[in-house]
C-alpha cells in the first residue's frame, strides 16, 4: 500500500530523529556515567559499581577536593596560565608569520611558506626532539617547556593565511596610501577586521593548551608544575599525588569518586568552550576543510 | 638590474626637479623595508620552527648511534644498523607495523563511513534546535582529552564494576577481564576513535552537503527520486572529491598513530600490547621506560621515513585528483 506523502515524510523524519537521538545518547553515555560517579559515596560506588543513576547520592568527593585542595589548585594555576599566556603568545606570531606569508608584496613569502609547511611533511620524530628539549635547551621542569614547544602550528598559519589572503586589498592599499608603514596596517586595519578568525584560532588553541598533557608527561617531575591533565594521569594509579605536605595522614581519600568528581572539574572549561564556542570550531573546521 | 635601476634614479635626481626625485627614492625605500618588516613578522614564528622542528631533524642521526646522554649527538659512539634489529622481530618492529597500519586503516574506514552516514542525517533535521542538540553531543567528545576519554572506558570496562560488566552479569553472562583480554581491543579502539572524531568530520561533510547546488535535489524529486537513491545517485557522488582527498590525507598519514588513544585509553596495559601496541607507544616507551634510546630513535627514524614517502605518494595523487587541494 502506497502511503500519502504527509504521512510518508512523518515516518521518515521519525526514523531520522530516532537514530539521531541513540547516537547522541550513545556519545554522552560515558559523561554522564562519569558524572553520577562523582556523585556518588564511595561505599556505594565500590558496592554497587558504576550506575547511570547514583545508588546513593553524596558530595564527598566535592566536599574533599575543596577541603584538600592544594594540589588542585596549583594545578589549575599551571593550566590556566599555560592556557592564557600560550595562546596570547602563540596566537599572536601565528598571525604575525601568516600576514607576513599572505602578502603577496612579501618577496621571499613562497621560502617562508615552504619553512613552515614542510613541518606538517616531515619531522625528526620524538627522540631527538626530547633530547633537544632536556639537554641542549634543558627547559626540563620549567613552565616554559609546557608553551613554547607549541608556539607555531603550521595548520593554524594555513587558516589563518588562508583569511588574511581574502580581505579586500583595496582597503588595505588605502591605508598604505594615507602613510601606514606595514605594522600600522597590521595591527590598526588588519587585526580589527578578522576578529572572528583570530577569535577561532585562539579558541582551538586554548583548547589545545587547557587538555594537553604530552608535554608534562615527557618533562614535568616536579609536583608545583604539574598541569591537570598530568595530575589527573598520575592519580590515575595512585591517588596519593593529592597529598600535599601539610596534609595529615589519617585522612582518607575516597579514591574512585574523588577520581572522577576530578575529571569533571578538569573538563569543565573545555565543555564551557564547546557549548558557547561551538559556532566558531565550526566555522574553523569549515574554513580547513573547503579551502577553495 | 637593482644596481641600473638605483642608477637611473639618482642621475635622474639630477636632472629632474627635486621634490619628483624625492619620491622615487622614498618608493625605493619602502619597498626594501617592508621585505625587512614581513621579515621581522615571520622572524618569531620561524625562531621556534627553527628550534622546535629543524635542529631536532639533525638528531635523526641518534638512530644510528649508540646514545649517551653526557656525550650528546657529536660524541656519541656510531655503531651502524645495529639499532635497526628490533625491526625484523615478531614481539616489537613487525607487530608495531601490522597494528599502526591495521588499526588506522580501520579507522579510516569507519570514521568515513560513519561520519558521512552521521552528516546525510543531520542535513535530514530541519528543526534547527534539534539539530544543535545532535551536533553539540556529537561535537563534545572533540573537547575532552584522551586522559580522560580513558577514564570514560574504565568506567564502562573496569572488571569489577564498569557498567558493561554489570549488564553482562545481569543477563547472564560471565563478566569479560577487558583490561587483560588483547582480542577485544581492535573493536574498543574502533569505537573509542568514532567517538571522538566523529563531530569533527561530520561537520566537514555537512559543510560538504551544505555546497551542492539544492536544484539538483528539486529536479531529481520531480523525476520521481526517493531520498535513498538522492543519496547514493547525488550526495555520494558530489563528495566524492572531498571524500577522496581526505581519505588520502589520512591515509598520508598512516604510519603515525594517535599516541593518547593508543596510551591512555588502553592504559598501557602490557597484557594489550598484541594488539594496542603502535610505533607511537613503542617509541616511548624504549625512551622512557626502558631507557634504550638507540631503539627508540631508530624506531622514530623508520616512522620518519616511511611516513615522509607515504605523504609524498599520497599528495602526488590528490594533485592527479585535484591540484587546488593538495598540499604541495
Amino acid at each position: 500500500m502506497q502511503l500519502s506523502r504527509p504521512i510518508r515524510r512523518f515516518v521518515d523524519n521519525s526514523i531520522v530523529h530516532l537514530i539521531m537521538l541513540l547516537i547522541s545518547l550513545g556519545m554522552l553515555i560515558p559523561m554522564l556515567l562519569i558524572l553520577s560517579a562523582s556523585f556518588s559515596s564511595e561505599a556505594a560506588l565500590s558496592e554497587y559499581g558504576y550506575r547511570l543513576i547514583p545508588v546513593e547520592w553524596s558530595l564527598e568527593a566535592y566536599q574533599f577536593i575543596l577541603r584538600a585542595p592544594e594540589r588542585i589548585i596549583r594545578a589549575y594555576g599551571v593550566t590556566i596560565f599555560v592556557t592564557v599566556f600560550g595562546s596570547a603568545f602563540s596566537l599572536f606570531i601565528t598571525s604575525l608569520v601568516a600576514y607576513a606569508i599572505a602578502r603577496k608584496t612579501f618577496r621571499f613569502r613562497n621560502v617562508v611558506a615552504f619553512v613552515v609547511f614542510f613541518t606538517m611533511l616531515f619531522n625528526g620524530g620524538l627522540v631527538p626532539w626530547y633530547i633537544m628539549i632536556t639537554r641542549y635547551l634543558d627547559l626540563r621542569n620549567t613552565i616554559w617547556v609546557l608553551i613554547l614547544p607549541y608556539a607555531v602550528i603550521p595548520w593554524f598559519v594555513l587558516l589563518l593565511r588562508t583569511y588574511f589572503a581574502r580581505l579586500p586589498e583595496e582597503i588595505l592599499d588605502a591605508a598604505r596610501v594615507d602613510g601606514a608603514n606595514e605594522w600600522q596596517v597590521f595591527f590598526r586595519i588588519v587585526m580589527p577586521m578578522s576578529t572572528p578568525a583570530l577569535a577561532t584560532i585562539g579558541l582551538f588553541l586554548m583548547l589545545m593548551y587547557w587538555n594537553d598533557w604530552w608535554l608534562g608527561l615527557l618533562f614535568i617531575d616536579d609536583p608545583d608544575l604539574m598541569p591537570l591533565q598530568l595530575l589527573l594521569y598520575n592519580i590515575q594509579n595512585n591517588i596519593s599525588y593529592l597529598r600535599s605536605n601539610t596534609m595529615t595522614r589519617n585522612i582518607v581519600i575516597p579514591a574512585q569518586s574523588v577520581r572522577m568528581a576530578l575529571a569533571i572539574v578538569a573538563m569543565g572549561p573545555a565543555v564551557f568552550l564547546a557549548l558557547f564556542f561551538q559556532k566558531y570550531f565550526v566555522s574553523g573546521i569549515t574554513l580547513g576543510a573547503l579551502k577553495d | 638590474m637593482d644596481e641600473s635601476q638605483s642608477i637611473s634614479a639618482t642621475s635622474q635626481a639630477a636632472i629632474s626637479p627635486p621634490l619628483v626625485a624625492n619620491e622615487t627614492r622614498k618608493n625605493r625605500r619602502e619597498k626594501v623595508g617592508d621585505t625587512l618588516t614581513f621579515f621581522l613578522m615571520a622572524f618569531p614564528a620561524l625562531f621556534f620552527l627553527l628550534i622546535f622542528n629543524y635542529l631536532p631533524m639533525v638528531g635523526l642521526v641518534i638512530a644510528f648511534q649508540r646514545f649517551r646522554f653526557q656525550e650528546g649527538i657529536f660524541g656519541s659512539e656510531w655503531v651502524g644498523f645495529q639499532n635497526f634489529e628490533f625491526l625484523f622481530s615478531p614481539t616489537s618492529g613487525v607487530r608495531i607495523t601490522v597494528n599502526t597500519l591495521g588499526l588506522n586503516a580501520l579507522f579510516i574506514f569507519t570514521t568515513l563511513v560513519a561520519s558521512l552516514f552521521v552528516a546525510i542525517m543531520l542535513n535530514e533535521v530541519r528543526e534547527s534546535l534539534v539539530q544543535r542538540f545532535y551536533q553539540l553531543s556529537l561535537f563534545f567528545p572533540y573537547f575532552i582529552s584522551w586522559i580522560i576519554a580513558g577514564y570514560f572506558v574504565f568506567a564502562l570496562l573496569n572488571t569489577n564494576d564498569g557498567l558493561v560488566n554489570q549488564m553482562l552479569v545481569s543477563l547472564g553472562y560471565e563478566p569479560i577481564r577487558w583490561y587483560s583480554s588483547p582480542e577485544y581491543w581492535p573493536a574498543i579502539l574502533t569505537l573509542t576513535n568514532l567517538w571522538k572524531q566523529i563531530g569533527f568530520w561530520s561537520i566537514v561533510y555537512l559543510a560538504g552537503i551544505l555546497g551542492i547546488n539544492p536544484e539538483l535535489y528539486e529536479v531529481s524529486q520531480i523525476d520521481g527520486a526517493n531520498k535513498l537513491q538522492q543519496v547514493f545517485r547525488i550526495t555520494i557522488p558530489m563528495l566524492s572529491s572531498l571524500i577522496i582527498i581526505n581519505v588520502l590525507l589520512s591515509v598520508g598519514r598512516i604510519f603515525y598513530a594517535d599516541f593518547g588513544l593508543f596510551f591512555h585509553v588502553p592504559r598501557d596495559s602490557g597484557l594489550l600490547y598484541p594488539t594496542t601496541d603502535v610505533i607511537d607507544t613503542f617509541v616511548y616507551r624504549a625512551l622512557r621506560q626502558t631507557g634504550d634510546i638507540g631503539m627508540a630513535a631508530a624506531a622514530g627514524f623508520y616512522q620518519a621515513i616511511v611516513g615522509f614517502v607515504l605523504v609524498l605518494i599520497s599528495n602526488w595523487i590528490v594533485r592527479q585528483v585535484d591540484p587546488e587541494q593538495a598540499l604541495f
